[in-house]
């Protein structure tokens, strides 16, 4: 191997260890008794009782619940985000109207705004209707994603040709049906990355369930561990139990982002910007 | 908004049927407004009516009259709530502090998924596709757990880091005042870097090869190749990059929230977002509190803009 080789091999393996440490130090640490968790080093465990923890952390049972919580609130939130996005973004690209570019600046006006501004706010307006403490108050918010209106009508612009539609039209289809047939398919990578970004979006997002949710039954998986947490400093016992659920929920997450890694198209998002 | 899309449709639909159309639509508008409606419904529903509530609440306030037995009333003051946040001496403290942690943050972010991205487009990188998911894998770690995690591994207690650094003789409480800011860039860019560093790639992969042999032809070494050929034309993500790490550290929240009770360096005023937090749900003033999330906003778009201005005014624009 050439010097330059191992530099750049040393470097990367070393940005690897820091990526990996934390979630190798959970995993460890998941195996622990709450003795062993302060009393051994912190990437050996000396007496592994993974079996233990973990029927202790679903014995709780609103563990469990937790996470298909946050596999709706993130899921269904998605799903929807991703339809609404899919037809305004294509009606945007493809039907000269009044209004449109104004319109579509409002939306880029939306992408700069993040969820943490907007939680308080939502918070006021939804106890004003009296939506609070509900599930519909965190999964609703959910449903819109001004980004995943942008990128779908950049996508649509540059991948579908009006030529396609127009022949479509000539041989006698709707407007509807050229959508969801021709549409949607061509648009299909860019509304896979829109279902993703919103999905890891909901799903992390932590000051709006903060805000709006009350019965434990509700929370997702952050909310919870977060309440377990602050709670290690009355009784130690939920120490073990705050560490290995975020081992299990940082695993879950890493399985999926490793399986769907593939379908990440982080160059739609890239390509986007010259747009 | 549905109402006046629909409206539009069908104005569009009526001009549309005394003269012939310059644009060739054959059929009515309507299933413009079928397609668009749904989104902006929820958009105005969801995003501009709370915003647009907020605002109207920072503009009041509630008065107890006389011994406060009474029911307290809601009164008109203007921009008073404005006034008293600007005027609290921990809110102002908490907006410089967010501002200086930017001054942290966004370098740190730049720097790193640059690096990442060059090494790994590098000519001699191996093992390409599990260097990618080691990098990208904390994208989809919530804050919440991100922040649980390091905590664990700042706390000298559960840390082998923090037993590895102190044999060694190095510095190592990171929770202490004047590490906290660093510790809490370190979650972040722990999180986003390697996102960031995909975008960077993807970008580096539109680059034709053609460039970098005619530069090998012309003796340009792979460092030379990185800082002359590559980085010039990652120029608008860079930029994008910049804008979205920027909005981001503004709106620091979940982070100092986590760590908060680790360490006596934060405070419930830590950040903006922790105080106007604090405001509505410790004080219950929802009013000022309000006013705190309108500044908040206010701040993320004009520092955002301006960025963007600034790097837009000369050259090609990149947004």
């Amino acid at each position: 191997m050439r010097p330059s080789t191992v530099v750049v091999l040393a470097l990367l393996f070393a940005a690897a260890l820091y990526f990996l440490l934390p979630v190798v130090w959970v995993l460890v640490a998941a195996t622990k008794s709450t003795g062993d968790l302060f009393g051994t080093f912190g990437l050996w465990s000396p007496r592994p009782q993974l079996g233990q923890n973990l029927s202790r952390l679903f014995g709780t049972g609103v563990f469990g619940r937790w996470i298909v919580n946050s596999f709706l609130y993130a899921g269904l939130g998605a799903l929807a985000a991703t339809a609404l996005s899919a037809a305004a973004g294509y009606a945007m690209a493809k039907y000269p109207f009044r209004g449109r570019e104004a319109l579509f600046n409002l939306v880029l006006a939306g992408v700069l705004v993040p969820s943490t501004v907007l939680a308080l706010p939502t918070y006021l307006i939804f106890s004003e209707a009296g939506l609070t403490g509900t599930f519909w108050s965190v999964l609703l918010p959910g449903v819109v994603s001004p980004f995943g209106v942008y990128l779908a009508r950049i996508h649509a612009n540059a991948a579908i040709p009006d030529a396609l539609l127009e022949s479509a039209r000539l041989d006698g289809a709707g407007e509807y049906r050229i959508f969801a047939t021709i549409g949607l398919k061509i648009m299909s990578p860019a509304l896979v990355t829109i279902f993703l970004f919103q999905f890891i979006g909901i799903w992390n997002n932590y000051f709006l369930p903060l805000v709006m949710l009350s019965d434990q039954n509700l929370y997702p998986v952050t909310l919870g561990l977060a309440l377990w947490n602050s709670q290690t400093f009355r009784d130690p016992a939920f120490l073990e139990l705050t560490v290995a659920g975020a081992a299990v929920s940082a695993l879950l997450l890493v399985l999926t982002m490793a399986s769907l890694q593939r379908f990440w198209r982080a160059g739609l998002t890239a390509g986007s910007v010259k747009g | 908004m549905a109402e006046v899309l629909r409206h539009r449709g069908i104005g569009t639909e009526a001009a549309g049927a005394g003269e012939r159309p310059r644009r060739p639509s054959r059929r009515p508008r309507a299933h413009v407004a079928v397609f668009v409606a749904p989104f902006f419904v929820a958009f105005a529903l969801f995003f501009l009516a709370p915003i647009g509530y907020a605002i109207h609440q920072s503009f009041f306030k509630l008065t107890s009259s006389g011994l406060g037995l009474t029911e307290p009333t809601l009164e008109f003051t203007g921009l008073g709530n404005y006034a008293r946040a600007l005027g609290d001496a921990a809110f102002t403290a908490s907006i410089g502090r967010v501002l200086l942690f930017s001054l942290i943050e966004v370098p740190a972010m730049v720097v790193c998924s640059l690096a990442l991205a060059l090494l790994l487009d590098s000519a001699r990188a191996r093992f390409r596709a599990f260097f990618r998911v080691s990098f990208f894998l904390p994208y989809g770690v919530p804050g919440v757990i991100a922040s649980l995690l390091w905590g664990f591994l700042y706390v000298p207690q559960t840390s082998p880091l923090v037993d590895a650094l102190a044999a060694a003789g190095l510095p190592h409480d990171f929770l202490s005042p004047g590490m906290i800011l660093p510790a809490i860039a370190n979650i972040a860019t722990w999180q986003f870097a390697g996102y960031n560093m995909l975008v960077l790639v993807a970008g580096l992969q539109a680059v034709p090869p053609e460039l970098y042999e005619a530069a090998r032809v012309d003796g340009a070494g792979e460092l030379r190749i990185a800082w002359h050929i590559k980085v010039p034309l990652l120029r608008a993500p860079l930029i994008l990059i910049t804008v979205f790490t920027l909005i981001g550290t503004l709106q620091l929240f979940v982070e100092p929230l986590i760590l908060k009770p680790m360490t006596t360096a934060i405070n419930s005023d830590f950040t903006p977002n922790l105080a106007a937090y604090n405001q509505a749900f410790g004080q219950s003033d929802i009013h000022l509190a309000s006013a705190e999330a309108t500044l908040i906003a206010i701040m993320a778009f004009v520092i955002s803009f301006g960025f963007l201005r600034l790097v837009n005014r000369k050259g090609n624009r990149a947004w």
